[in-house]
């Protein structure tokens, strides 16, 4: 038996907000599980197996969320996975749902991914002084932007290009109902007169602290048949070690790597001109210039001019982050899902407000810990 | 003859602030009045604690129903040496109880000698409510153990639920070499045989070729800032006062750059390719860490060029 076809038959997502006070973990799960069985047309009656999805166990204090999840998951007596890659586990969470169909072992498949932030503090999670180091550690921002500072230096880009993905990601995330933040109003003079937190990334190019979840009803053809659906076209993952001496940080080679897997299984050979909208992870505003030359979208050095141009908006030749972003919600276990899903939402037409006009291709896309995961899938209107 | 490696204390803890929901709500609000709920399923049956969702079918389960402080414990294990923060810091037993009006068992701990399949408890109740099922201390004898009235307690939508981690940090054969050459003031690093890389810390193995690394390298102490960050947001369990420069510090002759503290200049005149050495504590001061070299300072000499230091970034 060769490779089964795989679809998106549904997705649903909570209203992300900062504290989401009236739900536990299990009801903020079981609001995104609902209206993707809704968004499906099906029930948990007919939900084969069940694929979670969560970022590092400190982030909430709960060893295994899986197993205290399983009841509100729908899991009883059936298969439920685990799946952990750091911030791209939403992604990876979807892919491996999508390999269980793929593979022929189940039929349909729900894959979920959630993330409390109120309930802890990702910044002292993230910044726990081991013995015998230097304490420097300041959180994802205070990884991460050296790095953007050597991406600006490397590439020239003018200092303005992290406001401007801020300020269209922000007005993005204004057209989606479900957004954390929605600032139609936000403007370049006030992302750039807002406070440097990790200079050179200010706070309006930072993604919030938010509570979330995400999830994909996934089936194969026989379960997608004669409905809308999002085909899988191709999947991706790579993952690299966070330092090595002559590391890329700025390009890691894992992302190329698995970006090249993705356009070949695809059959993409001009990524520019054939996909269609792209949800990209960027957390913090550069990266959208770095991932769409990690993603072969530019060349290397290039990939802040499309974002200058305007190209990357609504309305541009490769619109990036219609629904607003990880700039606009993160709640980071279901940050990597909520791209995979915006994707499959735009070719099947149910994006809204945000909806890229005729859009047939589309890309989700998530990283995680220092650059070192890489998840991508390719969804298509059509069949593959 | 090789010494042990290193070894310290690791210890973190967080207050962690749970949302309960609609029908934890009510099990905690009840606890603290004294009550406790179950909530039935949809097959007919009453679980205590009572599931958000129903364990067969996964609908939410919003009938709840009061069950009694007393019920037969179904089964059990003695606790002869009890860990902190368990219900009781003398040997005790942990217990399934079936409560009485409930049709599935709860855990908790009993306090009683003569623990027993069939022997019937009674719930004790702490003085202070408001902190989840710890509102019961444990269960004990029910001819013993004194009944007790509910009382009026306002209702609670979260609970706060301290956790705290106490791990033995190691450090590798190799990186403790290199620990303590940092409390005799050496920067030992080691080099690949194969690619010539020099690591420093020493991995013991290079990551790339995958081969163990044996030569070591003793370094300087200084070199340039690769690339750096100015961290300006203060954070729980932050140890460096809010600005600080946070720099990728390339030694010379090193091949990997690690990250440290870069002062004796304002944050906004540090630069990428900047020549910087370091400032060491006194030497008093020292111990096995790279807290040894209490930050690093320019040395004043010329920028290294971009293209020495592109490949490392």
């Amino acid at each position: 038996m060769g490779k089964q076809r795989a679809a998106v038959l549904g997705v649903g997502q909570t209203h992300h907000r900062s504290k989401r006070l009236d739900v536990t973990m299990a009801g903020l799960c079981r609001e995104a599980i609902d209206r993707a069985l809704a968004d499906a047309g099906l029930t948990f009656a007919d939900i084969d197996a069940v694929v979670l999805g969560k970022a590092p166990d400190l982030f909430e204090g709960v060893m295994m969320p899986e197993l205290m999840l399983a009841d509100a998951l729908g899991a009883t007596g059936k298969p439920l996975l685990r799946v952990h890659t750091a911030g791209s586990v939403g992604g990876s969470t979807a892919n491996v749902a999508a390999s269980l169909v793929h593979g022929g072992e189940h039929s349909r498949v729900l894959a979920v991914a959630f993330e409390k932030q109120s309930e802890s503090n990702a910044m002292w999670a993230l910044s726990i002084s081991v013995p015998f180091h230097m304490p420097v550690g300041a959180g994802a921002g205070g990884y991460f932007a050296p790095h953007v500072r050597s991406y600006i230096r490397r590439s020239g880009a003018p200092s303005h290009i992290g406001a401007l993905v801020a300020v269209k990601d922000r007005r993005n995330g204004a057209k989606n109902q479900f957004a954390h933040l929605r600032q139609s109003d936000i403007t370049l003079e006030s992302v750039q007169a807002s406070a440097m937190l990790w200079d050179p990334i200010r706070y309006d190019e930072t993604c919030p602290s938010s509570d979330g979840a995400c999830a994909i009803v996934l089936g194969d053809e026989s379960a997608a048949q004669g409905r809308d659906a999002a085909w899988i076209h191709a999947t991706a993952m790579r993952t690299e070690p966070t330092t090595f001496a002559g590391r890329d940080q700025v390009n890691p080679r894992a992302g190329r790597d698995a970006a090249a897997a993705l356009w070949r299984e695809a059959g993409i050979d001009d990524p520019l001109s054939q996909v269609d909208a792209a949800e990209i992870y960027v957390p913090f505003s550069w990266f959208e210039p770095m991932w769409l030359e990690n993603l072969g979208f530019t060349e290397e050095g290039q990939g802040w001019k499309l974002t200058e141009a305007g190209e990357t908006e609504l309305g541009g030749r490769l619109p990036v982050n219609p629904s607003g972003g990880v700039l606009s919600s993160n709640p980071i276990g279901a940050s990597g899902m909520l791209r995979f899903g915006e994707a499959a939402m735009q070719v099947m037409g149910r994006a809204g407000e945000h909806q890229v006009d005729g859009a047939r291709i589309a890309l989700g896309h998530a990283y995680g810990g220092g650059s070192q995961y890489f998840s991508m899938w390719v969804v298509g209107a059509e069949k593959p | 003859m090789t010494q042990a490696p290193l070894s310290a204390p690791l210890d973190i803890g967080f207050d962690y602030t749970r949302s309960l929901g609609p029908t934890l709500s009510r099990f905690v609000t009840g606890l603290a009045q004294r009550r406790i709920h179950g909530a039935r399923g949809t097959d007919g049956r009453v679980h205590v604690p009572p599931p958000e969702y129903d364990p067969v079918s996964g609908e939410p389960l919003t009938d709840l129903v009061e069950v009694a402080h007393t019920g037969t414990v179904t089964s059990w294990c003695r606790q002869p040496e009890p860990l902190a923060g368990q219900p009781l810091q003398r040997p005790f037993t942990w217990a399934f109880i079936r409560l009485d009006g409930a049709d599935t068992p709860m855990l908790h701990a009993v306090d009683a000698d003569d623990v027993h399949t069939g022997m019937r408890v009674r719930a004790r109740w702490a003085d202070t409510g408001g902190n989840g099922v710890r509102d019961i201390v444990c269960f004990g004898p029910e001819d013993s153990e004194p009944a007790v009235e509910p009382r009026a307690a306002d209702d609670l939508t979260m609970l706060t639920t301290p956790i705290h981690l106490s791990y033995r940090h190691s450090a590798s054969p190799e990186e403790s070499r290199y620990l303590r050459g940092l409390a005799d003031g050496k920067l030992l690093g080691q080099r690949c045989p194969a690619c010539g890389k020099v690591y420093i810390p020493p991995r013991g193995a290079c990551p790339t070729d995958g081969v163990p690394t044996e030569e070591e390298i003793e370094l300087p102490d200084r070199g340039i800032v690769t690339t750096f960050c100015i961290v300006n947001v203060p954070f729980l369990g932050q140890r460096i006062k809010p600005p600080y420069v946070a720099a990728y510090i390339l030694l010379d002759g090193a091949d990997i750059p690690f990250l440290h503290l870069v002062l004796g200049c304002a944050a906004d005149e540090v630069r990428m390719g900047m020549r910087v050495e370091a400032a060491w504590k006194p030497r008093d001061e020292w111990g096995t860490t790279l807290e040894n070299i209490d930050h690093f300072r320019p040395t004043g000499e010329p920028d290294a060029p971009y293209d020495s230091y592109a490949g490392h970034l």
